[in-house]
């Protein structure tokens, strides 16, 4: 209970600095020198927000249709065959480093939101295709067994049976992939996508530490909230489906 | 009619659109745009093209041994390899510095299909622990091999490489120093602290709370925040600069990649301590064990998969993230990554990105391997 409390107010602060960042100014004073401004002035930091938070939400969005369609295909008996190679490539896959696949994605798509939305979305693709298919295929027998029994056409079991319990796995993976893409966007500035990342980079290239400071918190906090939002939704699903 | 594998039509069609689009790109020089050439315009082109559709198409059937499909996979890839590199020598005019030859679509897919093809036939072979180590080496060996012979002189991204030799070692010895180093502290640091917070129930939330806190914050900015804090304790406690603590250099990215390292190491020591049977630890207590007997001789050794696996994730990861040490002065492989965005030279961000990709899929396999065994060993 002290955690949502925390949770809440964590957001309502955030909200607050990101409508109004002036008054915030005095508590990143100290972490400037000479008299450099203390708020990232150039671009409004709500706006930068809302691109971050946009492209972020694009991306896990692509990557749950891509990777729940693709975990689905290789669990029916037309695509058994692809079952093991799947799971190597995504096991490989993971092993790239989303700095080198986002720089990857450059000389293919150019400079900016393009090419870390791709990257993102590739990169993004790995979590949920795991954890969707764990829970496709990680049901017991009994259940199984009851659905042939009830004499459900494989299409119904599909959306009666196993999507409703891969629910909870499923949205673990976008979990994970929304943190890390929240993280990794915040590299795309450095190929010229909007994302609050723009504010640590001019931090980091005028020294100015309160900017780097505002940028990390916003997408930290953020990242917070989403996480245990995220969680909420799991728990919720897990409790409808009996699991808990 | 033989029948088909699945799996093994679609690496044909990726292969076979790998051989319908340009294999390398022409540049006059290294920041124009190129034109493409296609692999049938070069010299023994058409015959090595045919090679690799035969390869693809003869391999749908399903008939064929994995041994059989490994070897043509392999063959595959090292073939398009040396045509690349022989497209580069037959591109380049005579004693032409400027021109720059990059491995375009058609490399790329064709790679990726005899890779994903060699990849399926590994599965299929369901080869012995001793099997996989044995191949890793040889694919690393093979590779080695490929690069040092100089048949890849003439790509771009070797050209880029043959002008700043020294400099690719130095940051290759800094990225290895700072994803190790990570690693290093954070199991010295770690290991203790998990231990220390599986006898002592009470701060274990706290502690993981903190550290995965310590998780969320963008690798970006944890990576700056390094600078002015660090440069502080450099400057104000006495001492500190001497024992090498510096705002700038390698000193902020490797402490940012130790904070990162922190979780993995810490909860999987508790979690791989946590998993030893109740029964074990009395059993070993009955034995007249002494506390730190149990924790030494029972625990850690069992605990041993848990931990080995907590390595993997540390590894890939700060072998990753130590590119970013490349943005800040860090030094590493992102020096060549980001200088190379910066002039928009893809080579160059090739030059950092490729080995960085290279190594932590080695250290993925690897460490894969081993977590294997050691699970093998206390099971």
């Amino acid at each position: 209970m002290i955690g949502r409390i925390l949770l809440a107010l964590a957001g309502l602060v955030l909200l607050a600095f990101l409508i109004a960042p002036a008054p915030f100014a005095p508590l990143f004073q100290p972490f400037t020198r000479n008299g450099a401004p203390a708020i990232y002035a150039q671009t409004s930091l709500l706006s930068l927000t809302l691109s971050h938070l946009a492209i972020v939400a694009a991306a896990v969005a692509a990557s749950t249709v891509i990777g729940l369609t693709l975990a689905i295909l290789v669990t029916r008996r037309a695509g058994r065959e692809f079952l093991p190679l799947a799971r190597t490539v995504t096991a490989v896959g993971q092993t790239f480093p989303p700095v080198a696949v986002l720089a990857l994605a450059v000389p293919v798509l150019g400079f900016g939101t393009g090419p870390t939305l791709v990257a993102l979305f590739l990169y993004g693709l790995l979590p949920v295709f795991e954890n969707a298919l764990a829970g496709l295929t990680g049901q017991p027998p009994a259940v199984t067994e009851a659905a042939r029994g009830m004499g459900l056409t494989p299409r119904q079991r599909l959306w009666q049976i196993d999507l409703p319990l891969a629910l909870p796995l499923l949205l673990a993976g976008m979990r994970l992939t929304a943190v890390i893409s929240l993280g990794t966007a915040t590299i795309g500035s450095t190929i010229a996508a909007r994302t609050l990342g723009e504010v640590i980079i001019a931090g980091l290239l005028s020294s100015n530490t309160a900017f780097v400071l505002q940028g990390g918190l916003v997408v930290g906090i953020l990242a917070v909230l989403i996480h245990h939002g995220f969680q909420a939704l799991e728990s919720r699903a897990r409790r409808r489906m009996g699991l808990e | 009619m033989a029948r088909l594998s699945p799996p093994a039509v679609l690496f044909a069609l990726i292969g076979a659109a790998g051989l319908a689009l340009p294999l390398v790109q022409f540049k006059a020089n290294r920041i124009v745009p190129g034109e493409g050439v296609g692999l049938s315009a070069l010299p023994f082109g058409l015959a090595v093209a045919a090679g690799l559709a035969a390869v693809l198409i003869a391999g749908c059937a399903a008939a064929w041994p994995a041994v059989l499909r490994l070897a043509a996979a392999i063959a595959g890839l090292v073939a398009v390899v040396l045509s690349l590199g022989a497209a580069a020598s037959h591109l380049t005019p005579e004693g032409n510095t400027l021109a720059r030859v990059a491995p375009a679509a058609g490399f790329w897919l064709l790679a990726l299909g005899f890779g994903l093809m060699a990849a399926d036939a590994v599965n299929r072979l369901r080869p012995s622990l001793a099997l996989r180590w044995l191949l890793l080496a040889g694919a690393v060996a093979l590779a080695a091999g490929i690069l040092a012979s100089g048949a890849l002189d003439g790509v771009s991204v070797m050209r880029e490489y043959a002008t700043r030799r020294d400099l690719f070692m130095r940051e290759a010895q800094a990225h290895l120093a700072l994803a190790f180093g990570s690693l290093g502290l954070a199991l010295l640091a770690g290991i203790p602290l998990g231990i220390a917070i599986f006898q002592g129930r009470r701060w274990r939330g706290t502690v993981l709370g903190v550290l995965n806190i310590l998780q969320t914050i963008p690798s970006l900015a944890l990576f700056g925040i390094m600078i002015p804090i660090l440069g502080w304790v450099a400057a104000a406690v006495p001492g500190a600069a001497g024992a090498g603590v510096s705002g700038i250099g390698t000193f902020p990215a490797l402490v940012a990649l130790f904070l990162y390292a922190l979780l993995p190491v810490v909860s999987n020591t508790l979690a791989g301590l946590s998993g030893v049977p109740a029964a074990t630890r009395e059993a070993a207590v009955g034995l007249g064990m002494t506390r730190t007997q149990v924790l030494a001789q029972v625990l850690v050794p069992l605990a041993l998969p848990v931990l080995l696996a907590a390595v993997r994730i540390v590894l890939v990861q700060n072998i990753g993230l130590a590119v970013i040490a490349g943005l800040i002065g860090g030094g590493g492989f992102g020096t060549f990554v980001f200088q190379g965005l910066n002039q928009t030279a893809m080579d160059l961000v090739l030059l950092g990105a490729l080995p960085t990709i290279a190594l932590a899929l080695v250290a993925g396999i690897a460490l894969d391997l081993a977590v294997q065994g050691a699970r093998r060993g206390a099971a």
